[in-house]
């Protein structure tokens, strides 16, 4: 197995781990137990019996609450990404199949949108639109698809070049045949690699969106914890308990789903 | 003709960001006012006032010629929450996020390229795993989170709010002191991220070059291992890293913004923040505008640049 394999079965396993932990966290857990007017609990509780990983600004478990953030985050991350990757192929196959005017002006604004900082432009977004995880979903997605589009496009293009679709061509198929047969199928590795690179970035542009207070405010995230570790003086409180959890979650599944896609990446570009 | 054709696009991208800027602020949020008044005490009158004040009450296509009239001559527009120009609150925290920035930005680059060039030139050492396991692992690493790690480890060692303290003595030395105190962690905190960033794409420009004859040719010549990186393996694959160095600027402007709001730096990324806190459409339109078009130029260098150090790439 090369190292790639490993690292990347590693990450795989992690995300299974966080996967389940997602879907088994809002069943086991009670909702009194996060409502803040119910808790019983002491806040800024350090880790220790009863609460292992102690207790929030208002007394709620740490650990609860990492547990139940790792849906949304998980969600968003994934939505996101399919999203983004989903504009950034559709816009890569159009404007590498179809030359002329249109391609001309994909390219264009593809390249335009490439440039500019897609955390500013997400900011923009959820700014302007009402709160919510809808308007995280759309602003992470119609920020992020450019490089996915620029690549796909790339592939489109060398796949066209290529005799067995000439031949396809001269054998009377048309822009519906060619691209369903021959370039869907050539672009659909490429696409998975960077679906997977996606979610990486799509969480943690969720955590710094949440964190800087355009999170949906009824649910619990990582980011949304951090945001109010932040706001309610978890570091001049010490309270390393309430700041380290969230932020680790954040960069193992990151760093999990990036191993994954790079060992994807290796199997469908071997050459190096 | 290529030279004119890239003034061309750069052109129409400030064009673009100009529309995008008016489309985002003006036309998604339907009536702005009834959004920044939203839990403020305010009746209809008032609202009414407002609109007429920011010439809101007028038609779109208006609103977006007087805005576009206005851009060029670089008035843009008055914030909302500090009723001033907004190129002035704009101008105001230039200093600061530039002071920031160049600083983090010359660190990450140099510390980046190094790293990059020696983990690609021993692929598979040691040094390379650590560096790449790092570097992959700090992309992960949420800016902010970082920031506030860091702030929490050091304890007092560093001040970690604001950019200077309001007692120190009044000379240059002792400013400059306290500012470069204030410094510290705000810049380490951006030179993590982006570094990590630019070792990677150090690296793997180097791995193209790795195998390219004319370094087979350098080795027969039998030239020493070091000489042959520096002189003939570092330049050529330096070349396209710095160009993505430039294209990346985005990513050290991302940064700032979460840095800056983590440390109270007084420049653009707090600004930022305290103007979609308001939120402040009006500022959150100029710093957009101002963002956005400091990117496009940085492209526009980056282009010109790479066309006067790589004489392979013909520019004029």
């Amino acid at each position: 197995m090369s190292r790639f394999d490993r690292t990347g079965l590693a990450g795989a396993g992690v995300l299974a781990v966080a996967a389940l932990v997602a879907l088994v966290a809002p069943l086991l857990i009670d909702a009194e137990a996060l409502d803040v007017t119910r808790v019983t609990a002491g806040a800024w509780q350090a880790p220790g019996a009863g609460h292992w990983l102690g207790t929030d600004h208002t007394g709620r478990s740490v650990a609860l609450l990492l547990a139940q953030g790792t849906g949304t985050s998980l969600f968003v991350g994934l939505t996101a990404a399919i999203l983004s990757v989903g504009i950034g192929t559709l816009v890569g196959i159009v404007s590498g199949h179809f030359g002329g005017l249109l391609a001309g002006a994909l390219l264009r604004v593809t390249d335009f949108f490439l440039v500019l900082p897609a955390l500013v432009l997400a900011i923009a977004l959820s700014t302007v639109l009402p709160r919510g995880l809808g308007t995280i979903v759309l602003a992470i997605g119609l920020t992020s698809w450019p490089s996915t589009a620029r690549m796909v496009r790339a592939q489109t293009l060398t796949i066209e070049a290529r005799p067995f679709v000439e031949r396809a061509r001269a054998l009377g198929g048309g822009h519906g045949h060619v691209i369903a047969r021959h370039v869907v199928p050539s672009v659909v590795p490429l696409v998975l690699v960077n679906a997977t690179l996606a979610v990486a970035s799509a969480i943690v542009a969720e955590s710094t969106l949440a964190f800087l207070g355009l999170g949906d405010p009824t649910r619990i995230s990582w980011g949304a914890m951090l945001h109010q570790a932040q706001l309610h003086g978890a570091v001049p409180q010490q309270a390393w308990w309430y700041l380290l959890p969230p932020g680790l979650a954040i960069v193992v599944v990151v760093l999990a789903f990036t191993l994954v896609g790079r060992a994807l990446e290796a199997v469908v570009t071997p050459k190096r | 003709m290529r030279l004119a054709g890239r003034f061309g696009g750069a052109a129409l991208s400030l064009l673009m960001v100009a529309v995008l800027g008016f489309f985002l602020f003006r036309v998604v949020p339907g009536d702005p006012v009834v959004s920044m008044t939203r839990g403020r005490p305010t009746t209809a009158a008032m609202q009414a006032e407002l609109r007429a004040q920011f010439g809101l009450d007028r038609p779109l296509h208006e609103q977006f010629w007087s805005y576009f009239t206005s851009l060029l001559h670089g008035d843009l527009g008055t914030s909302f929450t500090f009723r001033r120009p907004v190129s002035e609150v704009i101008g105001e925290r230039l200093g600061p996020t530039l002071l920031l920035v160049g600083t983090a930005t010359l660190i990450a680059v140099l510390l980046g390229l190094w790293l990059g060039v020696r983990a690609a030139w021993r692929r598979d050492s040691v040094f390379d795993r650590v560096t790449t396991g790092v570097s992959l692992t700090l992309w992960a690493v949420p800016t902010f989170w970082l920031g506030m790690l860091l702030m929490m480890v050091t304890g007092d060692l560093f001040p970690s709010r604001g950019m200077r303290d309001t007692d120190t003595a009044p000379d240059f030395v002792s400013q400059a002191l306290d500012v470069g105190h204030h410094l510290v962690l705000p810049s380490v905190t951006l030179v993590a991220v982006v570094c990590a960033e630019y070792a990677l794409v150090m690296r793997s420009s180097l791995l193209e070059e790795m195998h390219a004859p004319y370094l087979t040719t350098a080795r027969a010549k039998g030239l020493r291992d070091d000489l042959v990186r520096r002189r003939h393996a570092v330049p050529n694959a330096v070349l396209p890293a710095i160009t993505l160095v430039f294209l990346r600027f985005g990513l050290v402007v991302a940064g700032a913004i979460t840095t800056e709001t983590v440390f109270s730096w007084p420049g653009l990324g707090l600004l930022f923040y305290d103007a979609l806190t308001g939120p402040d459409y009006f500022l959150l339109q100029g710093l957009l505008v101002v963002t956005a078009g400091a990117v496009v130029v940085m492209n526009l260098l980056a282009d010109l640049l790479h066309g006067v150090l790589d004489p392979r790439v013909k520019v004029v």
